[in-house]
């Protein structure tokens, strides 16, 4: 009984994971840029629906719907002031720059909302199920999770493969060069990318504060991470291998814990990560190269 | 009108600088000074600390300036922010030796204090740290603190445990990435085996695996541990407070002054940290005199906050600088290495009866005073 409510746990954590890292292999699959400010956009994400939700005391679904413009907004402002300029430069400057831009977030929200932490109150009313006599518990948010993660998965790969934008972003990524050649907005595509990424941020920070309710300044950080983790892991510019490798590292970090070593969990999850990378470098789905978008 | 304008502003400026220099001569002419440095983190995870004691220090100073400063001499007190880390720390601790520095109180937290120490014993300059509690954050005879050292909580709670007959099976969770959490856990699992209550758990999370400690919780409750343990900061309490609540599980909760501040959480539910016990040298609705008078204070100069042990802890120090530096009859003269040596030897000698206990020190820098075993009742500290 107590394997699958570890297993649970695990399942819950891998699909937040499992959100972050479709906006972290979406950008890298058309920008081609690691964008690391993708963790603090999670954390502005946060902060946005904390403030308008608890603080100002609006309605959830407006704190949320403002949460998500906000993210967008933020995602596509990020781009043109300090990636669009790199768009030439080498891929270690725009790396450079993103990690630049995440401090940037991180210590904004540092002076604006100070370093005590908020609790965040959960925004998924759905009741928690209870199995087996009350010893297994699923929360509301769990279920949520991993729900609002599958649409966004199906209606992500639908946007890509049906719509004329989405085929514009299949064509950036395969080739910018001959892409802006055929009549593709190039920037429009990569800024529209932004803004999709942001917004999936927003959704990530909403069900990450819920779960585990809780936001400061570094919230985004580590879950970033983890989540460019499970994207390189499932195959970095694969949406499904997102979805997969955040499940899959959630798990394995929840079982560690519990039948290895509380203390070893991270050491667990990158050992996989580093075993996984050496048998196929490029990770669970990353060999169907017109998979990547 | 241009010529005018330019007129007007060099002849304010002109008078500027008379004034200043006015100003700068009065200065010289009054007493002495002594100069006194803080560290600590005032941005970065650990702000709430750092913040604390730099204000509570600067209210005890302004005190001290006001009631005629120490030995005559008025002080100075001057700060740098280390955002908790041990480089920085060293860098601010060679910014205030340039500002002048004579006596360092902090820093505030273990790690850079550690690293610091090195420093002030290379210089004998005389260290006082109100909140760095892990063994080596005082390991040079020039450094002292006010708060207890890891160890001293770690024993104290399991002592306490078995003495009131808390429990009988107890879980911890404690992070193993942190040299408070891992201090204070060590010795409480070696006293635990003289007291008659049996560590179940014990589980360990890191910094980078913060945020799930639903795993933790299930093993702890499937080990059926009535107590839980929580050496640990409030930041990760108040989630393992909410995620043991969201799965049913009710145990005691314990744990040490790292616990302080669980309630300043915002929008922290605070029914959930209802019974919690916590070691903790200050509570801030003590009713003694000193202690009503300091939050009065405290409140008054920064914003209606509720000071923390933290602050309680750079308030004693800044006192028992004062009283060593009265002892050993300090004067502006001396350099930094006389000040120190006169200093250590004072420490030894004096009791400051502060916010946080009435405190006397031992040569190796520790300080000793009884712990304080606080309840949270209805949304607030209750001491027990």
């Amino acid at each position: 009984m107590s394997f699958i409510s570890y297993l649970i746990s695990g399942i819950s954590l891998g699909s937040i994971y499992a959100i972050i890292a479709l906006g972290y292999t979406m950008v890298y699959g058309i920008a081609k840029m690691l964008n690391f400010a993708h963790g603090d956009i999670i954390m502005v994400g946060g902060y946005a629906v904390f403030t308008i939700g608890i603080t100002c005391g609006m309605n959830k679904w407006i704190a949320m719907l403002v949460g998500v413009v906000v993210c967008t907004v933020l995602g596509i402002v990020i781009e043109k002031v300090a990636y669009k300029p790199l768009r030439g430069a080498s891929s270690l400057a725009v790396l450079i720059t993103a990690i630049g831009v995440s401090y940037l977030l991180q210590n904004l929200a540092l002076l604006i909302f100070g370093s005590n932490p908020k609790s965040f109150t959960s925004v998924v009313s759905v009741p928690m199920i209870k199995l087996a006599n009350g010893e297994l518990t699923i929360t509301g948010e769990t279920i949520v999770t991993i729900i609002v993660c599958i649409i966004i998965m199906v209606v992500l790969t639908l946007f890509i493969n049906k719509t004329k934008a989405g085929r514009a972003m299949l064509a950036v990524s395969e080739d910018k060069g001959a892409a802006q050649l055929m009549g593709v907005n190039v920037n429009g595509t990569i800024a529209l990318t932004f803004a999709i990424g942001s917004a999936l941020a927003a959704v990530a920070g909403i069900l990450l504060c819920s779960a585990y309710p809780q936001i400061i300044p570094t919230t985004g950080a580590m879950p970033g991470i983890k989540a460019f983790t499970a994207a390189v892991f499932g195959g970095i510019g694969s949406i499904p291998g997102a979805l997969i490798g955040g499940i899959i590292l959630g798990v394995i970090e929840s079982l560690g814990q519990a039948y290895i070593s509380s203390q070893l969990a991270d050491a667990i999850v990158f050992s996989v990560l580093i075993i996984v990378l050496l048998v196929k470098p490029t990770g669970i789905f990353g060999k169907k190269i017109n998979e990547k978008v | 009108m241009k010529k005018l304008a330019k007129k007007i502003s060099a002849l304010l400026l002109a008078v500027v600088m008379i004034v200043a220099c006015f100003a700068a001569c009065g200065k010289n002419n009054s007493n002495a000074t002594l100069k006194i440095g803080g560290i600590g983190p005032i941005t970065g995870p650990a702000a709430v600390y750092g913040q604390a004691v730099k204000n509570a220090a600067e209210l005890a100073v302004k005190e001290i300036n006001a009631a005629g400063g120490i030995n005559g001499m008025q002080v100075e007190f001057s700060w740098q922010d280390d955002e908790h880390d041990a480089e920085k720390a060293v860098t601010a601790y060679n910014t205030l030796k340039d500002w002048g520095m004579q006596i360092l109180m902090g820093t505030v937290t273990s790690a850079p204090c550690t690293a610091v120490v090195a420093s002030t014993k290379e210089d004998n300059m005389f260290q006082l740290t109100p909140s760095g509690s892990a063994v080596e954050s005082i390991a040079a005879d020039n450094a002292f603190r006010v708060c207890f050292s890891d160890p001293n909580q770690g024993i104290a709670s399991a002592k306490y445990i078995g003495t009131n007959n808390l429990a009988k099976k107890v879980g911890v969770i404690y992070n193993s990435s942190d040299v408070y959490s891992t201090g204070i856990y060590n010795k409480f699992k070696a006293e635990a085996e003289n007291q008659p209550f049996e560590i179940v758990a014990a589980e360990a999370f890191t910094d980078t695996t913060k945020t799930n400690f639903t795993t933790q919780l299930n093993k702890i409750k499937a080990a059926g541990a009535e107590l839980l343990f929580l050496p640990i900061y409030y930041q990760e309490a108040a989630l393992i407070l909410t995620q043991a609540n969201s799965m049913g599980f009710k145990p005691i909760f314990f744990g040490c002054d790292g616990l302080d501040g669980l309630l300043a959480v915002d929008n922290f539910d605070k029914a959930l940290a209802e019974g919690v016990i916590l070691l903790t040298p200050f509570a801030a609705d003590a009713t003694d005199e000193k202690t009503v008078k300091f939050v009065a204070d405290y409140k008054a100069a920064y914003n209606n906050e509720v000071p923390n042990q933290f602050a309680a802890d750079a308030y004693d120090a800044i006192y028992t600088i004062k009283a060593a530096a009265e002892k050993a009859n300090i004067n502006s003269n001396m350099s930094v290495s006389d000040i120190c040596d006169a200093m250590k030897t004072a420490m030894t000698q004096i009791t400051v009866t502060g916010l946080t206990g009435t405190i006397t020190w031992t040569a190796d820098g520790e300080a000793s005073k009884d712990p304080k075993t606080v309840k949270i009742v209805d949304g607030a500290y209750k001491a027990m």
